[in-house]
């Protein structure tokens, strides 16, 4: 499945639109990764549990996405966003949404 | 007086450690900037110029969470008393924001171009205690596979 954030796949054209398909997740830090973030915040730097903790929340969300895209009969979604919000004290959201379309 | 003494510690580790990580920081930056100068990077939704036929599309992405030291932190909330330029947190976003791009170019040393770059910027886990101040810049695009 072709995935883009342009709002056609260039160089081919879109035969069907079947509308907006979406995929979100929310994840919770484990503690572990919470102490180590909070030593870090002291030196400052990258929290890598952080970045990889929200990296497989986005494949995750991703992977939601395509299955209802699949499920719809899309080849392609295109115009995809990524949107994070944080819901609760240490909890985030990620969402992705774009538009579900047939490409020849 | 311990609190004092932990106090000055905290702030003095997070003036030395944290100025050396920046330093070092910077130093790949720069270095991996250069080394991606060659794939073309913008934020506009069709390819720049010519590449003729297009094999493959992909969406590609980088983030990163990084985090401000103790000593940043202090002064940053000493700025904010009398207002104006917090220059301590501008460096951590510039940072982060050229992590992730770099991030996201590593992800597709082989494509021709990469477009309709976007950069989206959230604090994460804000809420939790003592976790204000580190930020997740997430970069997204398309990378473009040319023909030739």
């Amino acid at each position: 499945m072709i995935i883009t954030n342009t709002e056609e796949v260039t160089g081919k054209k879109i035969v069907k639109c079947l509308g907006v398909v979406s995929g979100s997740t929310v994840r919770a830090k484990h503690v572990g990764r919470d102490i180590m973030a909070g030593l870090k915040n002291i030196v400052g730097g990258e929290l890598r549990g952080y970045t990889e903790l929200l990296t497989e929340a986005r494949d995750e969300a991703m992977e939601r996405m395509q299955s209802q895209a699949t499920q719809l009969g899309a080849n392609a979604v295109v115009n995809v966003r990524f949107s994070t919000s944080s819901v609760a004290a240490g909890a985030s959201e990620i969402y992705i949404y774009g538009t579900a379309v047939v490409i020849e | 007086m311990i609190e004092l003494g932990i106090f000055l510690t905290l702030f003095c580790l997070g003036f030395f450690v944290g100025s050396y990580a920046e330093k070092q920081h910077y130093k790949s930056i720069v270095e991996r900037e250069q080394k991606f100068m060659h794939l073309v990077t913008t934020s506009s939704k069709r390819p720049v110029g010519d590449i003729g036929a297009v094999r493959k599309t992909h969406l590609v992405r980088g983030n990163a969470v990084i985090s401000v030291d103790y000593f940043k932190r202090i002064i940053a909330g000493l700025r904010a008393i009398v207002g104006g330029n917090v220059s301590s947190y501008e460096t951590l976003l510039d940072r982060s924001r050229r992590e992730a791009i770099l991030r996201l170019k590593e992800s597709c040393p082989s494509a021709s171009q990469i477009i309709n770059l976007r950069i989206e910027t959230s604090s994460v886990f804000k809420g939790a205690k003592d976790q204000t101040g580190s930020v997740e810049i997430l970069a997204y695009g398309t990378a473009i596979y040319a023909e030739k």
